[in-house]
């Protein structure tokens, strides 16, 4: 292998170079200049995205992250810089999403002497990283990138973060570059255990009542055709997490519908009836099992997860089937026997009949005059064939855009899952527009958490991004103000918001948008988005204090799931 | 049920390593009894040994939480009868205390403690032993008014006739290798 003479900074753009890196997301500042002065001779091979704040620049990396299943690559500097990552940096942390954060820091020589713009980011960052290292010579840079990289996308992705000091930034190194293939205290997988696919193949055999809940596993895993390949030969009933929506298309005769709080009233339901479940990349999150004391108590539970540490921690697995999802389904496959759960599935779409009733033609059809949040997904849905990736931000809009939306192809959800990142959606929908320029992107935001982020509009515009972007305004928070309606006595304690002119600000950023206020208007409203060239803004009047049907109240059992209050 | 757990932690070494471990037991508001860190046989490798006081359906949680972590080679928890296990004490006494009766001697030769250093002030006793033992040495001496008083944390091994962690990295070599 042939090395040339290169400084810190050019060894770091090369390195990047070499893992297949098109796209950072950042924002220059002290600590990372000599970086940023290499990058500039780098424009052929990757392009710099210059966000509005850090906060914007990592978001965008997990969009960008979750619609390719590479890493998301993001560069800020030291003390301010580094802090604003951090959110983004624990959002993709708690949602497996894969990361490479690049941080400059100050001089080596000044560690520890509260330098300007200095911070300890490596010890703050440390809980929510999956790795992190603080590189102090340049001759480090091209095996810890290697190693960064080898981390953040192997085994359960997650977030890595670099902080490279700026002594190390203008040293001098051969380069020469080597991909990490393994490290010796880290194993990514396990590889699948016969004997456990032969006792869950026995249970699911025997199984009555089965009941699948998928996450996020089956898409980071490329196990999209493996595990339809799964439930279609074992005729078993599959309900997804909010992360694993979109590995199974909506209208798959086997698929049930949405697990958790605001999930459908079947799979929530008739997890309690299950006899045996089985659970493929998901972790039991708080939100989907509701009180755990009292669920699925019916059930033997079998576990696929690449994860050890999510075995046993909140719901004890009787099978537990280590190791990555697409292997450990096509074993299980091969195990299973083919069969039917005709009279077990059809007990869902007695659910889906009851909920339907009760809520969703309500939702996605009103006949009352406020506009609300399901009409406009449904059409939006429709006008897109299914086929566009929805980024949504968080809150009643998130869930309702869920439930709603419906879905063809993986990788096609974006959103804050385990967070719950209010101003995700905006940035987010920013590097899932860059990681599939072909597709169409709809980002959907409540009033609330747009203006949390709402500056990247400006790095929406200044690269003519043909994001679309919905506002459901209900000039609320809605989601607290539901809660506060349901649990607080109605006591709306700082929830109403007073919203500036949305569509004049995006003007003044230089995007075309309109408001509907009206039922009348919406279809065309959505239309005239879509059929927008650039990037549109359309802002949605929503009925002021709808609320999202069904609901499991916290600690509630997922049994007593509310269809109405 | 709470009782103590010897968990043992085997990792590169890492700057920062010690905070990424200890953490898992903050986040967790665990306290932590003792711990103490140092070269294991093997160079590079380093070996924590932290006592906690916790149910054993959590103590297993927070293991493979710690063994979660990248640079962490391998960790165990062990019960204390599990393992042979020692801490360390040392004990400033008055020198007049020594002058004055044989009472000092007498406590020192029964506990199995040393004499490390004699001056004109004070004298530096040690003794190892669990903690039971090196607190009751200190009550005992305490009625000379013990001018100082450390205890170490503990160091433990196991009662298995090898050394686990050669034979561990070996297979681990190997587990990756085949990987690819």
């Amino acid at each position: 292998m042939t090395t040339k003479k290169v400084t810190g900074s050019q060894a770091l753009i090369l390195s990047l170079i070499e893992e297949g890196v098109d796209t950072i997301f950042g924002y220059p500042g002290g600590a990372i200049m000599p970086i940023y002065d290499a990058l500039y001779d780098f424009d052929k091979e990757v392009k710099h995205i210059l966000t509005r704040h850090e906060q914007g620049a990592v978001h965008a990396a997990e969009g960008y992250a979750r619609v390719t299943g590479r890493a998301g690559v993001c560069f800020a500097t030291s003390g301010p810089g580094a802090t604003n990552l951090m959110t983004g940096i624990a959002d993709a942390m708690i949602d497996s999403t894969p990361l490479v954060c690049i941080t400059g820091q100050v001089a080596s020589p000044l560690l520890g002497t509260d330098a300007f713009q200095e911070s300890d980011v490596v010890g703050m960052s440390i809980p929510v990283t999956k790795w992190n290292y603080q590189v102090t010579s340049a001759e480090e840079i091209p095996q810890v990138i290697a190693q960064a990289f080898y981390i953040a996308q192997s085994g359960r992705p997650g977030p890595v973060l670099i902080d490279i000091t700026k002594d190390a930034q203008f040293g001098e190194l051969d380069f020469k570059y080597e991909k990490c293939k393994k490290i010796r205290s880290y194993v990514p997988e396990t590889p699948v255990d016969p004997f456990k696919i032969k006792e869950a193949a026995e249970l699911i055999n025997a199984a009555k009542r089965p009941l699948v809940l998928f996450g996020q596993g089956v898409i980071i895993g490329n196990a999209e055709e493996e595990f339809k390949t799964f439930i279609e030969k074992t005729g078993i009933p599959a309900a997804w997490t909010l992360l694993g929506l979109s590995a199974l298309p909506s209208d798959h005769i086997l698929n049930v519908g949405m697990l958790g709080m605001h999930g459908n009233y079947g799979p929530n339901f008739l997890t309690n009836e299950a006899d045996v479940i089985i659970a493929v990349g998901m972790r039991f999150d708080d939100r989907v099992t509701g009180k755990v004391s009292e669920y699925a108590k019916k059930a033997k539970v079998i576990h696929l997860e690449i994860d050890p540490a999510e075995i046993d921690k909140i719901i004890k697995a009787d099978v537990a089937v280590l190791g990555n999802s697409k292997k450990s389904l096509k074993m299980l496959t091969d195990n299973v026997n083919k069969n039917s759960h005709n009279d077990w599935v059809a007990r869902f779409r007695d659910c889906d009949y009851t909920e339907n009733e009760k809520i969703i033609h309500k939702e996605l059809f009103p006949e009352k005059p406020g506009l609300t949040m399901g009409e406009v997904i449904r059409i939006t849905a429709d006008k897109t064939n299914h086929e566009a990736i929805l980024v949504s931000d968080v809150g009643q809009h998130q869930m309702i855009a869920s439930r709603y939306f419906k879905f063809r192809k993986s990788k096609s959800n974006v959103t804050s899952g385990g967070l719950g990142t209010m101003g995700f959606a905006l940035p987010a929908s920013v590097g899932a527009q860059f990681g599939a320029p072909d597709r169409t992107v709809v980002a959907v935001i409540g009033d609330g958490g747009f203006q949390m982020t709402i500056q990247e509009l400006g790095t929406i515009a200044q690269n003519k991004l043909p994001v679309k972007i919905i506002i459901l305004n209900n000039n609320f928070l809605g989601m607290v103000r539901q809660w506060q309606q349901m649990f607080f006595e109605k006591r709306y304690s700082f929830t109403e918001l007073h919203n500036p002119d949305f569509i004049m600000i995006g003007k003044g950023f230089g995007i075309e948008g309109h408001k509907v206020v009206a039922r009348e208007n919406l279809d065309d409203g959505i239309q005239k988005m879509l059929d927008h060239k650039g990037p549109y803004l359309l802002e949605v009047l929503i009925e002021k204090e709808d609320n999202v049907f069904p609901m499991i109240p916290t600690g509630a059992s997922v049994s007593d799931i509310l269809l109405e209050h | 049920m709470k009782q103590e757990f010897i968990i043992t932690v085997y990792s590169e070494n890492h700057i920062g390593l010690l905070t990424r471990t200890t953490i898992v037991f903050t986040r967790r508001k665990i306290n932590i009894e003792s711990l103490t860190v140092s070269e294991s046989a093997i160079p590079g490798v380093f070996k924590f040994t932290i006592v906690i006081k916790e149910t054993k359906e959590q103590t297993i949680k927070v293991v493979s939480q710690i063994e979660k972590q990248v640079d962490v080679l391998k960790a165990f928890y062990h019960t204390n009868d599990e393992m042979i296990y020692q801490e360390i004490a040392l004990y400033k006494v008055p020198i007049a205390a020594l002058y004055d009766s044989d009472k000092v001697e007498k406590i020192v030769r029964k506990a199995g403690a040393r004499i490390l250093e004699i001056t004109r002030e004070y004298v530096v006793i040690e003794k190892t032993g669990h903690k039971e033992e090196t607190q009751g040495l200190f009550e005992e001496l305490n009625e000379f008014k013990v001018m100082q008083f450390i205890r170490s944390g503990r160091v433990a091994i196991t009662r298995d006739p090898i050394e686990r962690l050669s034979e561990f990295l070996k297979e681990r070599d190997a587990f990756l290798d085949s990987m690819d």
